[in-house]
């Protein structure tokens, strides 16, 4: 049990180290004076999207372990965290209707995705503490 | 320097991302979980909302969204426990439509001008908007089919070529993705047409699926809302969307594939099958004979019994039974007689269903036990009670190979010494299969509506304490 949490934890480690290398090498290539308008293949931005691919398949083989180790007991209340977690969405949501555009309907389809996911993250965290509050041990439940 | 702070802020908010999930492994550390998932979208959020990018004018209208959100959000967190399936599939639904948008501004965006287009990129968009819709729509549909709402209905809906019009609905859109992703801006008339072949594949897969088949449906709706958020995350190349979207799609990919062995089914034929229409050659056969008892019969089987193994399923959540089926554990329990409970894997209409309803009732999780390990004590069970339970104690899974759901590992129900089975009428159940286990004859069926005849046996038992 010990090993198998540290292994997980080792892998997440790489995910994110890997996603940080790859960011960092965004941004050094974004702040070169020379690319005003970088052209669409350049070779930053194909080293770029493989390393978010990178993190999309270690944060995949990191999800898959966890999850395989959650209590069967609690695979109602992990459902709605995980609905709470997908909600991640929002970060999209709020980039996309806080940025300036020509035209404010792109903001209102952020804003209604702000809203859909904002209820996702309430309402999943709220009830999946809800269900889980109501599992106790033996001891604690008699009377 | 404040691009920095964003990224790290992700990067904590990753981390706790990965505890909040792994804490799920024990009850005892599951609510740690939930607090270090809130703490991540906290930091999520604020490090998104300190984004340069953002325009100060802007704000407003986002605690405005923010609120608004928080006002649907949280009476959604008060359903009655026997509603979550719904709320699910509506929150899975609710992911869906904010991927779907998000990648509909984005694309508009795109062919504008506004933002960077690659090809990376808008393969990811459509990824994202296929994806997003059809899980906007299909989760409605399974809301509404779970909600059993009257113009939706919740048996499977079944035609010649179904499958035929599905895939070739999904190749069409994934013909017009392709053709976006060679030319954006020549081709950019085909994105409503993705849009919409995307929230009409979305019903058109959820129409032919029934009850029975919620659960596996429900987890695979959950893996795509995930993976939308994935695709997301490579159009805007960011990880924290990526690794987030990553653990939620692992997780639905993990507790379908756990409802199809459940099942002993395969994802192909969940989808594509379209299960649960009525065997009229079965139940045409000849007529079999059935035992009923009381509920005062049944009383008096369980106290005399010492080992004691109920059998729950989605009939107990509907009657809303699980509180009078917690005092019958616990007269029996103060009696020295010992009860366990088998939870199916697929009983009830979403993973772990049966669980939660049970421990509302503050039935103590200790005596949750799972199909495998209680199979091999069926028996030396007493007295086993079915409780609005079917197709999970169904034999014919184990012998019947015309049986639709010969193969699927049942609880051995049939194996205990004696069997109790709580149900309404001799219809049969969701999945509309007969059910060998009710003309045994060691079998005594209890008529009646679950919390009714639960409530009978409950007062029995005590009245007897008392006498």
């Amino acid at each position: 049990m010990k090993h198998l949490s540290l292994r997980t934890l080792v892998s997440a480690g790489i995910a994110l180290a890997v996603g940080a290398l790859a960011r960092a090498e965004a941004v050094a290539a974004a702040s070169l004076p020379i690319p005003v308008t970088p052209p669409p293949e350049s070779h930053a931005a194909s080293m770029d999207y493989v390393g978010t691919l990178f993190v999309f398949m270690l944060a995949t083989f990191v999800g898959l372990d966890i999850i395989r180790r959650v209590s069967r007991l609690l695979h109602t209340p992990l459902m709605s965290l995980t609905n709470a977690i997908s909600a991640i969405a929002v970060v999209g949501s709020i980039l996309i209707a806080g940025q300036p555009h020509p035209n404010f309907i792109y903001n209102a389809l952020g804003l209604v995705a702000i809203v859909a996911s904002v209820t996702n993250i309430v309402s999943g965290f709220l009830i999946t503490d809800r269900m889980l509050k109501m599992f106790k041990k033996r001891e604690g439940a008699k009377r | 320097m404040n691009d920095t702070i964003i990224q790290l802020a992700y990067l904590a908010a990753t981390a706790l991302f990965i505890f909040s999930l792994k804490w799920m492994n024990d009850p005892a550390t599951a609510r740690r979980g939930v607090l270090a998932g809130v703490a991540a979208m906290v930091m999520a959020i604020a490090g998104t909302l300190i984004n340069p990018g953002i325009l100060a004018g802007n704000y407003k209208w986002i605690a405005l969204a923010v609120i608004l959100g928080t006002v649907i959000g949280v009476p959604l967190s008060w359903v009655p426990l026997t509603a979550v399936p719904q709320r699910t599939a509506l929150s899975h639904a609710f992911g869906g439509l904010a991927a779907g948008l998000v990648g509909v501004a984005e694309f508009y965006l795109m062919a504008s001008g506004q933002h960077e287009v690659t090809k990376f990129r808008v393969g990811a968009l459509c990824a994202e908007v296929l994806l997003g819709f059809l899980t906007f729509t299909g989760s409605l549909m399974a809301a509404g089919k779970l909600q059993e709402l009257k113009w939706i209905p919740s048996r499977p809906v079944t035609y010649r070529g179904q499958n035929l019009i599905n895939l070739s609905l999904l190749a069409v859109a994934i013909i017009c993705c392709v053709l976006l992703v060679v030319n954006p801006t020549e081709y950019r008339a085909l994105f409503p047409v993705v849009v919409l072949l995307s929230l009409l594949f979305g019903v058109m897969l959820i129409i032919p699926i029934g009850g029975a088949d919620m659960p596996t449906v429900i987890a695979l709706l959950n893996s795509y809302a995930g993976l939308s958020a994935v695709a997301m995350g490579f159009m805007m190349d960011n990880k924290l969307l990526i690794t987030a979207g990553a653990l939620d799609g692992s997780s639905g990919l993990i507790l379908s594939i756990i409802m199809c062995k459940a099942m002993n089914r395969s994802f192909t034929n969940v989808l594509f099958g379209a299960f649960g229409q009525v065997q009229a050659a079965a139940a045409g056969g000849e007529k079999k004979t059935v035992r009923s008892c009381t509920p005062t019969d049944a009383a008096q089987l369980m106290e005399a019994a010492s080992l004691v193994v109920i059998v729950p399923g989605y009939g107990m959540a509907v009657a809303q039974a699980q509180h009078r089926v917690r005092e019958i554990y616990d007269e029996l329990t103060d009696r020295g007689v010992s009860v366990k409970f088998a939870i199916h894997p697929v009983a009830g209409r979403m993973p772990g269903h049966m669980n939660v309803l049970l421990a509302e009732a503050e039935i103590p999780y200790d005596d949750l036990v799972e199909m495998d390990e209680i199979n091999p004590e069926m028996p030396q069970c007493d007295v086993c009670l079915v409780i609005g339970a079917n197709d999970v104690v169904n034999p014919a899974a184990r012998t019947d190979k015309s049986s639709p759901i010969f193969g699927m590992p049942i609880i051995d129900a049939d194996k205990a010494k004696a069997v109790l089975a709580i149900k309404r009428s001799m219809n049969p159940g969701f999945a509309g299969i007969e059910n060998a286990l009710y003309y045994d004859e060691k079998t005594l069926m209890v008529f009646g509506d679950a919390k009714a005849v639960t409530g009978e046996i409950a007062k029995h038992l005590a009245g007897e304490e008392a006498a």
